[in-house]
């Protein structure tokens, strides 16, 4: 099932049960898959036009007068077209909006650069307060929604739109604060998220063969990050690679070394190496910007071999 | 018109002066532009219960122009929201009025406000609230004249007016003023009547803003606009600084300006003599 379509499903289904959840999109419903439940929902649900910055601003009004206002966009117009309003509007005072940005780094393909987010977690992660989380699959994304409407407070969701690789099963247990070990290991700790959460794996396992253990975390809430899972696993294995759909820059990669600091761990990473993307589908985007399972083995193997 | 608005006013304003005049520096010009409109919200229009700030289906009014929030606080203690002794910690580390309004912080304020333009769409996300809640409350909002540069401002007035939110009244503080020099200089917003008619709204010019009969006379007539199916702006021809001749004097450099203490005294002064 493609992300969006679980999302607009489990979305409608928590509108259903508590009236006080509102969607508010900007010219996007259909891209994010909600337009269907306007019909459902034709007093709960409105369109802002292409104003952002307005929406979040509304849904902060929204949010003080007791409802639970989602906002959902592309995630460059979701995250650092309205930082500010964030910041200001929604986090200082702490109301209780989700945002959804959609298709973040190069999952926005044929958009090209000027709507692929590198920096959306890193915009966004200096701001207090904000909860930022990254869905690898459906099975996530469902098992997160009940989770992310029960959380009273601000949170960030940075969602591919499309169906991803499959990780995660019907019976996943989701905690929003803790992050999920994927598969253990002794050698290495791959903290990754979103994108390339399979690739990890696949990587790891290849890597199992070559002699090499990988302890697989999937960090789905990159803020606050679960810093004793990391840490723990970081002490373990004795060296550490971050994978993310992201910049390097001020995304997953910043945070576990934030969390690492003083820890005398080496840390490398797998990431969008403070560049802007480009025009693309998946195939070739994925070599294009140094993220794919082989870049992973590569940088796992040296990690290994200069811990 | 309540008899005693400008009573009302007038004090507002004395302890607007002295907030500021004891901290030495402030928002001068900003606050005693908007005291008569803030006389007239808390003391005459808004349903609202000082012992109950939160109250359901009370009246909302955010103050997008957040650097007012001195004025705001000096009626909010006046109403009995808190203690008058409260005032004087304005602006002290640790204190719960900061310049800028803060609906965490601050009992009574019902936004979070500073960064300009945003406060409006709150404005306007709370009056969808209020037909929503089907609550009956009505949503008061303040700009400045300065603000309407921001782009956001007009995103939010094209919001409302398409979705008929005609439980919200609007004000623009049109002081002509903001920190580089007067507004006309800077980027011109005139003419606001037309710019505000062409978003939809039902358009009241005041050209005395700062006569407090004027201002309650063009409330009255914003509300009964209420449930027109479109909402209402008032623009305020204000002076920034009034009732303040040294501040009036400073023209735009009354923005955010060093007080003196002898100057925030005279003007005291003048005005109890008024009294």
């Amino acid at each position: 099932m493609q992300m969006r379509e679980m999302y607009a499903r489990e979305l409608g289904r928590l509108m259903e049960r508590d009236p006080k959840i509102l969607l508010l999109d900007a010219d996007l419903g259909k891209a994010s898959g909600t337009l269907g439940l306007r019909k459902q929902f034709p007093d709960r649900i409105f369109d802002c036009g292409v104003a952002e910055q307005n929406m979040a601003s509304i849904a902060a009004g929204l949010a003080s007068y007791g409802f639970k206002p989602w906002i959902e966009s592309f995630a460059p117009f979701a995250s650092r077209r309205i930082c500010d309003q964030i910041a200001i509007s929604i986090c200082y005072p702490g109301l209780n909006v989700k945002i959804l940005g959609t298709d973040p780094g190069i999952a926005a393909e044929l958009n090209g650069a000027t709507h692929m987010t590198m920096e959306d977690v890193g915009v966004l992660r200096s701001i207090p307060g904000i909860v930022i989380f990254e869905p690898v699959d459906e099975y996530q994304l469902q098992a997160a929604m009940p989770a992310l409407d029960a959380y009273e407070g601000p949170v960030y969701i940075r969602m591919a739109r499309g169906q991803q690789p499959v990780v995660f099963g019907e019976d996943y247990q989701f905690d929003l604060f803790k992050a999920d070990c994927l598969r253990p290991g002794t050698d290495l700790t791959i903290c990754v998220s979103g994108l390339l959460t399979r690739d990890a794996l696949d990587a790891a396992a290849e890597l199992e063969a070559e002699g090499i253990s990988c302890e697989v975390i999937n960090v789905h809430t990159i803020k606050p990050m679960d810093r004793e899972a990391v840490v723990a696993s970081a002490r373990k294995t004795g060296a550490v690679l971050t994978a993310e759909n992201h910049n390097v820059v001020g995304g997953l990669h910043a945070a576990v070394l934030e969390a690492l600091a003083r820890e005398r761990i080496p840390v490398s990473a797998v990431g969008v190496e403070d560049r802007f993307g480009e025009v693309g589908k998946l195939p070739y985007l994925k070599p294009a910007l140094g993220l794919t399972k082989e870049h992973i083995l590569e940088a796992a193997r040296e990690a290994v071999r200069t811990k | 018109m309540n008899a005693n608005l400008k009573d009302v006013a007038r004090d507002i304003r004395c302890d607007v002066i002295e907030m500021i005049g004891r901290l030495g520096v402030g928002h001068i010009g900003g606050c005693l532009s908007v005291v008569e409109l803030i006389s007239v919200l808390y003391f005459e229009a808004m349903r609202i219960d000082p012992k109950n700030p939160k109250m359901e289906g009370r009246d909302r009014f955010i103050c997008s122009k957040g650097h007012a929030g001195p004025t705001v606080y000096a009626a909010l203690a006046k109403k009995g929201y808190f203690e008058r002794e409260r005032l004087w910690t304005l602006n002290q580390g640790g204190t719960r009025l900061p310049s800028h309004c803060n609906m965490v912080l601050t009992p009574g304020i019902d936004m979070t406000t500073g960064s300009l333009g945003q406060g409006f769409s709150c404005a306007v996300g709370a009056a969808l609230g209020a037909k929503l809640s089907r609550d009956g409350a009505r949503v008061y909002t303040l700009v400045g004249d300065g603000e309407c540069q921001e782009g956001q401002i007009w995103e939010a007035a094209m919001f409302a007016a398409a979705k008929k939110l005609d439980n919200l009244i609007g004000f623009v503080d049109a002081n002509r003023l903001q920190i580089d020099g007067t507004v006309e200089e800077v980027n011109r917003v005139e003419p606001l009547t037309d710019k505000w008619a062409a978003f939809g709204w039902r358009v009241i010019d005041v050209p005395r803003g700062n006569d407090v009969e004027a201002v309650s006379a063009a409330v009255k007539q914003a509300q009964a606009n209420l449930g027109s199916g479109q909402p209402t702006i008032v623009i305020l021809r204000t002076v920034k600084g009034c009732g303040m001749k040294w501040a009036e004097d400073l023209g735009a450099a009354n923005h955010n300006t060093a007080v003196p203490k002898e100057e925030a005294e005279a003007a005291l002064r003048a005005l109890r003599e008024e009294a």
